[in-house]
């Protein structure tokens, strides 16, 4: 049994099909890679795995149990964490703050969640911030005090929605060693990027897919040299 | 708690109150200062940390005041079993009802709160059988001195800052506020939004309709238009709330002195200070300003709303540092 | 089933004149995206200015209108203007100020109103005031007809005025999206500015048209900012068809309820839509026609 298998999924946006029979499976422990262009319905994608908006038909399946249908939080709960694209920080709490409130998740004492907080912090590499309100944080800060949060929640599986856009080299650099660190901690991930170099050097295992269908999967080089993919990104005339 | 010298040194000036201050009428106004901590403290809970307005508080407070008077003047039990049945039906109305509008986002909430104020009102005027309506009910009041009241009312008010402390301080409070700066991150965190904020509204529900309860008691007389008044209870509630310090422990506290001394200066001339001036200097036209002083309060609770959000958004408690910076900018500069 | 008709009538004769109440609002929410509970007040405002153009100056309640609802456009001008508008550069915790601050204007100025004419009932009295006409045994109330065809020709006015006009597009691109429009080189804290005009204009003349039929107090914009921000929920929050449909529903429901059950219970009728929506239609009537 695949650990985490989407099944023929379809979501409509009024008459749109924003999603439309997709279907994948991630190993425990890979780092999935989810690709396509802008407004190909990856985010979509994200947002049906999560339960942020319903299914219209399909089903996704984690560990073995139909997870389409349960709320947001019953999901987290289940054991996938997420990060927004659109970063959402508890702006008026401290970054400590914010991540003590996802670790309650998992430790119910006051104590223990400020521990796994603190731990959660380092791990991530933000214990310079601690007390900073998460509203003065820039960017790149923010992005990590995204993925702190969701690996608070101490998920099995961790789904990424561009945590590296909008970040200069070195930065990018520090994101893709987090994002390795937290896969080695072992910890499976399924991840949205829209620079190639970050997915081509981190997935084990890429889908590819455009207008909301699945167009291609397997290894990096598998998927680069995939001609749909190709034209998906390049335009019917690109000849390489 | 990181002060608690201060703390119990405030408790202890309160619980010798009665003893120093004697006088019926200042200690009328404490216990009205309160009734108003308590109340301000519920609203405060679920607006304040919680994020989600109460625009209604009247509705929870006028059905703890109608549960006191009913068990009284219809079961003839003491009105004094309202305050624990107060807000336990008060927490009975609040979970229907919080399930109905927190499905949604938006300003639902905030209006459906309004919406339950005016429907209360209006059945507990209608429905004269029960209520006998606009007469409004007369219950027995227990004790002459006002003492007693005082002590229950600052007991009422210790308990609820000192549960909302708790609850701040423990994964309750922690989930609150993240779901006050952002329900969907809060959401993706594994918190059951809509469970926690019915949570926080019956416990905000229960304060409330307790005090509503204690306010049958110590008035001995209540009637639809005072008790779901929109003015002089939810949005005075609003205000103690905005005042003292949206989303902090003690700004209830401080928003409560702050208005009931400004409702108190307007309804009573400056506490007589006006009609003192009218009769010592014969100023025919200080009777007339006596008068429009007092016909003033809601007009001057109308420009503080407007004042207090175009400048204080945050409160006194709140925007301290804002406040500080006002008087004290030159000792800023040299430091 | 005579009274049936009539009920009917009546009903939808108020309800024309609630959809123009229920118009403003709606613009407002879909622009500025708060409920202004501000909105019974202004139209009481615009009540007292025919009332007092009426008593003191003789003039035919509806020839006012060309007075009340230009004033009340500029009030509404300078309240977004200057109470508003900066709001949204003030940090604060509350997500609702901007609603809290439309409470604390409709108290200021329902105590100026208290102050000026004090709390005493006033009315208008024409000669048309009480006189009908007849339709097949049925009456038609002549002020209220001529309240509903000018509540009429105002809402085809305000549409054409949004579809056709350069400024009228405005107004529905930052009522879509705000920050989309912004983009577009719209100055969305102008169009806000002017909703709020046109807002208290549309409700400015449902006041006047009101006055000849109805009592005017301090205190009854109250009641009609609840009916307002019963037909804008009820309509669905910012849809300009819903609120028509919204203000027709409930001047129908008050009028039946106030027939079928009780005078007393016409208040409660509203109310109790508004629960009912939102336990079985959130969203509102738009969620059924997605307008």
């Amino acid at each position: 049994m695949a650990f985490f298998k989407v099944r023929e999924i379809v979501k409509f946006f009024g008459g749109l099909a924003a999603v439309n029979g997709v279907s994948f499976e991630v190993q425990e422990g890979e780092i999935c890679g989810l690709i396509g262009p802008n407004g190909s319905g990856k985010t979509t994608i994200f947002n049906l795995i999560n339960g942020y908006f319903p299914l219209n038909k399909g089903e996704v399946i984690f560990q073995n149990e139909k997870i389409s249908g349960l709320k947001p939080h019953q999901i987290c709960q289940r054991g996938i964490g997420r990060t927004f694209q659109v970063v959402k920080p508890l702006k008026r709490m401290s970054v400590l703050d914010n991540v003590i409130a996802s670790a309650f998740l998992r430790r119910h004492s006051r104590a223990e969640a400020q521990q796994l907080a603190e731990e959660t912090i380092e791990f991530c590499g933000l214990t310079h911030y601690t007390d900073k309100l998460a509203k003065s944080l820039p960017i790149a800060s923010r992005k990590r005090l995204e993925i702190t949060r969701a690996l608070a929640t101490l998920p099995k599986l961790l789904i990424l929605d561009e945590t590296a856009a909008g970040l200069n080299p070195h930065e990018l650099e520090e994101a893709i060693g987090l994002i390795k660190k937290i896969r080695d901690s072992g910890i499976t991930i399924i991840i949205v990027e829209h620079i190639m170099k970050v997915i081509m050097t981190i997935s084990d295992h890429i889908v590819a897919i455009n207008h909301g269908r699945l167009i291609a999967r397997g290894t990096p080089t598998e998927v680069a040299s995939n001609p749909e993919v190709v034209k998906a990104y390049f335009g019917e005339d690109y000849r390489a | 708690m990181k002060r608690p010298f201060g703390q119990l040194f405030l408790l202890f000036l309160l619980l010798i109150l009665p003893l120093v201050i004697r006088e019926a009428y200042y200690q009328h106004l404490m216990i009205l200062v309160l009734m108003w901590v308590a109340i301000g403290s519920g609203w405060n809970l679920i607006s304040g940390f919680t994020g989600q307005v109460l625009f209604g508080a009247a509705a929870f407070f006028g059905f703890g005041a109608y549960t006191a008077a009913l068990l009284s003047s219809k079961l003839g039990l003491s009105a004094w079993w309202g305050l624990p049945l107060g807000g336990i039906l008060s927490v009975a109305i609040a979970f229907p009802f919080g399930w109905i509008c927190f499905r949604l986002r938006g300003p639902y909430f905030a209006l459906a709160t309004l919406a339950l104020n005016e429907i209360f009102r209006h059945v507990a005027t209608i429905w004269e059988s029960l209520t006998d309506g606009m007469i409004g009910i007369l219950v027995m009041q227990t004790f002459v001195s006002k003492a007693p009241y005082y002590y229950v009312a600052l007991a009422i008010a210790v308990v609820s800052i000192v549960v909302i402390d708790r609850v701040m301080q423990s994964r309750w409070g922690y989930y609150f506020v993240s779901i006050r700066e952002d329900q969907d991150a809060a959401e993706s965190m594994g918190i059951n939004t809509l469970y926690y904020k019915m949570l926080s509204l019956c416990i905000s529900a229960f304060l409330i309709g307790i005090t509503g309860a204690l306010y049958t008691n110590y008035m001995g007389f209540i009637d639809p238009k005072v008790v779901f008044s929109l003015h002089d209870i939810s949005i005075m509630a609003i205000l103690v709330g905005i005042v003292g310090g949206v989303g902090t422990i003690y700004g209830p506290l401080v928003g409560a002195f702050i208005m009931v001394a400004v409702q108190e200066i307007f309804r009573s001339g400056g506490f007589g200070l006006l009609n003192f001036i009218g009769r010592s200097t014969g100023w025919p036209f200080m009777s007339s300003i006596t008068k429009f002083v007092g016909d003033a309060h809601v007009l001057s609770f109308g420009i503080l709303v407007i004042i207090v959000i175009l400048f204080l958004p945050n409160g006194v408690v709140g925007d301290w540092p804002v406040i500080r910076k006002m008087f004290v900018r030159s000792k800023d500069q040299a430091v | 089933m005579e009274v049936f008709f009539q009920t009917l009538v009546a009903g939808v004769l108020k309800g024309g004149l609630y959809a123009l109440i229920g118009l403003g609002m709606t613009l407002i929410m879909g622009v500025m995206g708060i409920i202004n509970l501000a909105h019974g007040q202004f139209m009481m405002v615009a009540m007292y200015i025919t009332y007092t153009l009426f008593h003191f100056f003789g003039l035919d309640p509806y020839t006012t209108l060309i007075i009340s609802m230009p004033s009340l456009f500029l009030l509404g001008l300078v309240i977004q203007k200057f109470l508003l508008n900066p709001l949204m550069k003030v940090e604060s915790i509350l997500p609702e100020n901007q609603v809290l601050m439309t409470v604390g204007i409709a108290m200021v100025l329902t105590e100026v109103a208290r102050f000026i004419f004090t709390s005493n009932y006033l009315s208008v009295r024409t000669s048309y005031s009480s006189s009908a006409f007849y339709v097949g045994g049925i009456s038609f109330s002549v002020p209220l007809s001529i309240a509903f065809i000018l509540a009429c020709l105002l809402t085809l006015g305000l549409f054409l005025f949004l579809i056709k006009t350069d400024l009228g597009r405005s107004i529905r691109a930052v009522s879509q999206d705000s920050g989309a429009a912004e983009l577009m080189g719209i100055d969305s804290a102008k169009i806000k500015v002017i909703t709020m005009g046109i807002g208290a204009g549309l409700v400015a003349s449902a006041g006047t048209l009101l006055l000849p039929i109805y009592y005017l107090f301090p205190d009854i914009g109250g009641p009609f900012t609840t009916k307002a921000f019963i037909i804008t929920i009820l309509g669905g929050l910012g849809s300009t068809v819903g609120a028509i449909f919204g203000g027709l529903i409930l001047g129908l429901a008050e009028s039946f309820g106030a027939t079928y059950i009780g005078m007393d219970f016409e208040d409660l009728v509203g109310l109790i839509i508004f629960l009912l929506v939102l336990l079985f239609l959130p969203g509102g009537i738009r969620r059924l026609t997605k307008v």
